[in-house]
């Protein structure tokens, strides 16, 4: 099987050749994290979630899973996300989900919002 | 007039790496001038992750590399306004502007770095025929509205360029419950990055339409629908292969210029095929004094390489500034072999540091030798699978081999192997 490394920007041309379902040898990667993305590939592919989540108030707010969720699960994650209304102030890094559906990942804010000054 | 050492002229990714890495270098009277409410530029609402995987060795969403810069310029207390426009630039290096801070006002220069960034180019440039319906966006634009406004351009999509806005907002819009119809293409290949059409189109079953494009949009009030067609080997469009696509929406994603309109009233020379002004190793212009970096240079397709040149342009200005030396005749110009499409820097005048050259080939190639040689001497050499013109190609000069160079001009050639 041919696959493209979307680790990097390089975007390596991986062949990983496959026995009963098992991973078996995996040529054309340039470093070790391109073996470990064919390998992930093949038996549970997963990716980064970036989205946005609703500010209370006003704007939006920009989220990512602090580790790659199961690539199939992506809407309903999304499902979970667009129902929130976030009190600001928010900060970059600050946990908005923790451990969505039990997958052991958080959803994590990537962007700073400053508290709505009720003086001004 | 008030007199700064140092005006920057946008607060996106090149803006603040060049005002950080002047301050490091000695500079400290500086001011950043901001159109938008906030630092960041671009970066806010590219909130996909990708970025700072050659700066950082860490994956990062824009947001968070912009954050990287933006906390350094507020650690160090390097002014800057936001909601300010910048009106005109004098040769002379007279800053012109006018924003939240009051009307009109100039002030006066030592050295000023243009990092303005680029526009997209809009449906305006493309010339397709049909109505003015709404539900026509350039793919940034559908960006802007929904990650940083929170509003969707749409429910059916059809997105016409297959750049690297475009494929990330095929995704973008595909995860808030759009459809998106097709991408179309007009080359033969696409211009974005290879991971993007993995995980941005074929991760969601999207059809990328190489060599077509939209004849017609359809829709009076509103989009309802484009006409594709595929296109010949001179680009245009087979009758015979029309499509109707039923949609309420249109994005573009056609390109990108360089926001060159105020190095245009310096008097600056610009490159015709990068839209950017012409430069030496030290990113300055033909006006001495005025730097150029980041995107408004030349449009790059990672950030990590608009911070890289950001911090060149930053050293190089607080050099000029503290140092007031002359400056150096140019020693080296390039000469590109076909298949090359630009090349930055254009020029070189010094032999003290390595200098990376940036360029793009002008088409898709297989097993190419890329060779940098001065007259018949090679300088250096090497050996690549495939190259594109979505992903520029970077190569070190060494300043060893920037003097052992005989001759004034470098010739940077494409040679095809089997």
């Amino acid at each position: 099987m041919n696959l493209t490394c979307i680790i990097c920007p390089k975007g390596c041309l991986l062949t990983v050749e496959t026995e009963n379902g098992r991973v078996v040898s995996v040529t054309g990667n340039t470093c070790e994290r391109g073996e470990k993305y064919a390998v992930s590939e093949c038996v549970n592919p997963t990716r980064t979630l970036t989205t946005t989540a609703r500010v209370a108030g006003g704007g939006m707010v920009s989220v990512k899973s602090d580790k790659p969720l199961m690539k199939g699960n992506l809407s309903e994650y999304m499902k979970i996300i667009n129902k929130l209304s976030l009190l600001p102030p928010i900060h970059i890094g600050d946990i908005i989900i923790e451990n969505i559906n039990e997958t052991g990942i958080n959803i994590v804010a990537t962007k700073n919002i400053k508290g709505v000054n009720y003086n001004a | 007039m008030k007199k700064i050492d140092l005006v920057i002229i946008g607060g996106g990714p090149a803006g603040m790496a060049a005002a950080v890495s002047a301050y490091n270098n000695g500079i400290k009277n500086i001011l950043i001038l901001e159109r938008e409410d906030s630092l960041g530029g671009i970066l806010q609402q590219c909130i996909h992750n990708g970025f700072g995987l050659h700066k950082f060795k860490e994956e990062f969403t824009g947001p968070e590399y912009a954050w990287k810069y933006e906390k350094q310029v507020l650690d160090l207390n390097i002014p800057y306004q936001l909601n300010t426009m910048v009106i005109d630039i004098s040769a002379d290096k007279a800053v012109t502007f006018t924003g939240e801070h009051g009307g009109s006002q100039t002030v006066q220069a030592k050295a000023v770095i243009l990092a303005m960034g680029c526009r997209e180019r809009s449906r305006g440039a493309l010339n397709i025929a049909g109505t003015r319906p709404a539900g026509i966006f350039t793919a940034g634009t559908a960006q802007r509205f929904v990650n940083i406004m929170g509003y969707m351009p749409g429910k059916r999509i059809v997105i016409l360029g297959s750049g690297d806005i475009g494929l990330i907002m095929a995704r973008r819009m595909t995860l808030e419950g759009a459809k998106v119809e097709a991408v179309c293409e007009l080359l033969p290949y696409s211009s974005g990055l290879t991971r993007n059409i993995v995980q941005c189109l074929n991760d969601f079953d999207i059809p990328l339409k190489l060599s077509h494009t939209v004849v017609k949009i359809h829709g009076k009030e509103r989009v309802t629908g484009v006409t594709i067609a595929k296109v010949d080997q001179n680009r245009k469009p087979i009758a015979e292969t029309e499509e109707y696509i039923a949609c309420d929406t249109l994005l573009l994603s056609v390109g990108l210029i360089p926001e060159n309109e105020l190095a245009k009233s310096a008097g600056i020379e610009l490159d015709l095929v990068t839209g950017g002004a012409v430069v030496n190793q030290n990113r300055e212009t033909s006006q001495i004094g005025i730097f150029a970096c980041g995107n408004v240079l030349h449009v790059h397709d990672l950030v990590d390489f608009v911070s890289e040149e950001a911090e060149l342009a930053g050293i190089a200005a607080a050099k000029y500034i503290s140092e007031s030396v002359k400056r150096e005749e140019n020693r080296i110009i390039f000469h590109l072999s076909e298949g090359i499409s630009y090349i930055v820097p254009h020029r070189i005048n010094s032999d003290q540091n390595d200098v990376i050259l940036y360029f793009r080939v002008a088409n898709v190639f297989k097993n190419v030798i890329i060779i940098v040689r001065d007259n018949e001497k090679v300088l250096f050499k090497t050996r690549k699978q495939r190259v594109m013109p979505g992903e520029m190609e970077r190569i070190r000069l060494t300043a060893d081999m920037l003097r052992s160079i005989k001759g004034d001009t470098v010739y940077i050639e494409l040679e095809h192997v089997n």
